[in-house]
């Protein structure tokens, strides 16, 4: 019988279950992949984010909560112009990232 | 037998060293640089976290240190060392002996030029926490004109690899605080914004004075560094950031921005440091024995410091070890 419920898939990040193989990956070559403060700079300096979703910060989450697809997706908004690399307040090699992701 | 103790620097943490070192007995000489006693402090109009005047904290320290011989307008060319202690040459052509020497040189404000893309010293209405604070106190800045939106940077060359300070100057977010709730005070219908990374609120009363700051006066504290400053037509800044709660990147338009400047060590103190065979630690600040029991010891038997010169540091710290180095310097010159 039919009562009219389903179950709602959860909205919970599996932190169990989800793979960091690119991002571990990345880290071998770029350790200071770690170090972001989440402060936003590239992100508001990025000549993509300008007119596009395209935010680095968002992306590192992305690749560390297991969402490798969309953060795929996102980076085909950068035009690596490698404005985000000279405001990153921890010196992260921004631009040579977002390369070795698409790798 | 007179025990001169030779204190270089007439701030917070000299004023208090040598208040602490007469009343145990010993002769304290300050060399001050400038031509009035008080450092930085003395500059401040109000103090964190409960709006206490600083005159009220400084003039009871310059009460104290009269009758102790202080040396204005005067600094140290030459410092040598040998059995008996150490020898001065000051720059008025004196020389002092001294049986230790207490380095509470304090720091210098991170120059706010250096962090080009805010716009200091470009745009009219980009100042510092510094210079805010001055408008407190005198009520007189022409870049202030009853602004209607106001931000606060934080972190400015602080946390920053791109002016090679990655360390946090421990004040300014709560000073930001402060002055921005003053803001609201001298201009109630402004709208007043910070810019912040992280909040740190370290000390007791301070996320009381974060509560106040939301609560009280209406100031917006938004989540993300601001990258980029420019001039509009109507010669209005436009700020960018990103407001990384919300994932956004933002664009403000304010009358008046003001840059919280981090600490640097003062510079100014450098050949004589080097002289005393003090070493800088990583972040650029004078090397101590270590952060805990050696906090006010140096490499140097008889080299003490005490205050700002060793990291960015509040008045109360600044305080406590001005009195713990003068513990310090009775104990070596006891056991001497
Ligand atoms: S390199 Fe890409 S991510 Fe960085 S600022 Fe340019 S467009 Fe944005
Ligand atoms: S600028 Fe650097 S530290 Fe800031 S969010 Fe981007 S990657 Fe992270
Ligand atoms: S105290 Fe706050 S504003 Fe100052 S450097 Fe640290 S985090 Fe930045």
């Amino acid at each position: 019988m039919d009562f009219g419920f389903c179950l709602s898939p959860s909205s919970h990040v599996q932190m169990d279950k989800i793979d960091l193989a690119t991002f571990n990956r990345l880290k071998e070559t770029n350790p200071d992949i770690n170090t972001c403060i989440a402060c936003g700079s590239c992100t508001a300096t990025c000549t993509a984010g300008n007119f596009t979703e395209m935010s680095f910060r968002r992306i590192l989450l992305m690749l560390q909560r297991g969402k490798e697809d969309e953060a795929k997706k996102m980076i085909q908004r950068c035009m690596l112009c490698g404005k985000c690399t000279l405001v990153c307040p921890r010196g992260i090699n921004i631009r040579k990232i977002l390369l070795d992701i698409t790798r | 037998m007179k025990e001169n103790i030779l204190i270089i620097g007439g701030g917070a943490a000299g004023m208090e060293a040598a208040t602490q070192l007469k009343k145990l007995g010993l002769t304290p000489i300050i060399i001050e640089k400038s031509d009035a006693l008080g450092g930085h402090i003395a500059q401040w109009d109000r103090l964190f976290p409960a709006f206490h005047p600083a005159k009220d904290v400084v003039a009871p320290m310059l009460e104290s240190v009269k009758g102790i011989d202080v040396l204005l307008n005067t600094e140290v060319n030459d410092i040598q060392c040998d059995a008996d202690g150490f020898k001065a040459v000051l720059t008025n052509g004196k020389t002092i002996d001294a049986k230790a020497v207490v380095l509470a040189t304090g720091f210098d404000l991170f120059k706010a030029e250096r962090k080009q893309e805010y716009g200091y010293g470009i745009y009219n209405n980009v100042i510092t926490s510094l210079e805010l604070e001055k408008f407190f106190r005198t009520g007189k800045d022409e870049r202030i004109n009853n602004p209607k939106k106001i931000g606060f940077v934080h972190c400015v060359g602080a946390r920053d690899v791109k002016v090679g300070n990655t360390y946090c100057s421990k004040v300014c977010c709560t000073t930001a605080l402060k002055q921005a709730c003053e803001m609201k005070e001298v201009f109630p219908n402004a709208e007043v914004y910070t810019f912040y990374m992280d909040l740190r609120m370290f000390g007791p009363g301070y996320e009381d004075l974060y509560l106040k700051t939301q609560r009280d006066f209406d100031v917006k504290c938004i989540r993300g560094r601001v990258c980029e400053v420019s001039e509009n037509m109507d010669g209005r800044l436009v700020i960018k950031a990103e407001d990384t709660l919300f994932g956004k990147p933002l664009k403000m338009t304010l009358d008046l921005l003001v840059l919280m400047c981090s600490m640097e060590k003062n510079k100014s103190i450098d050949k004589i440091q080097q002289q005393l065979g003090v070493a800088n630690n990583s972040d650029g600040f004078m090397q101590n024995r270590d952060m805990y029991l050696g906090m006010n010891g140096t490499a140097k038997d008889g080299v003490f410091v005490a205050g700002t010169c060793t990291a960015p540091k509040s008045l109360p710290d600044t305080i406590a070890e001005a009195r713990s180095v003068a513990v310090e310097v009775f104990n070596y010159i006891n056991n001497k």
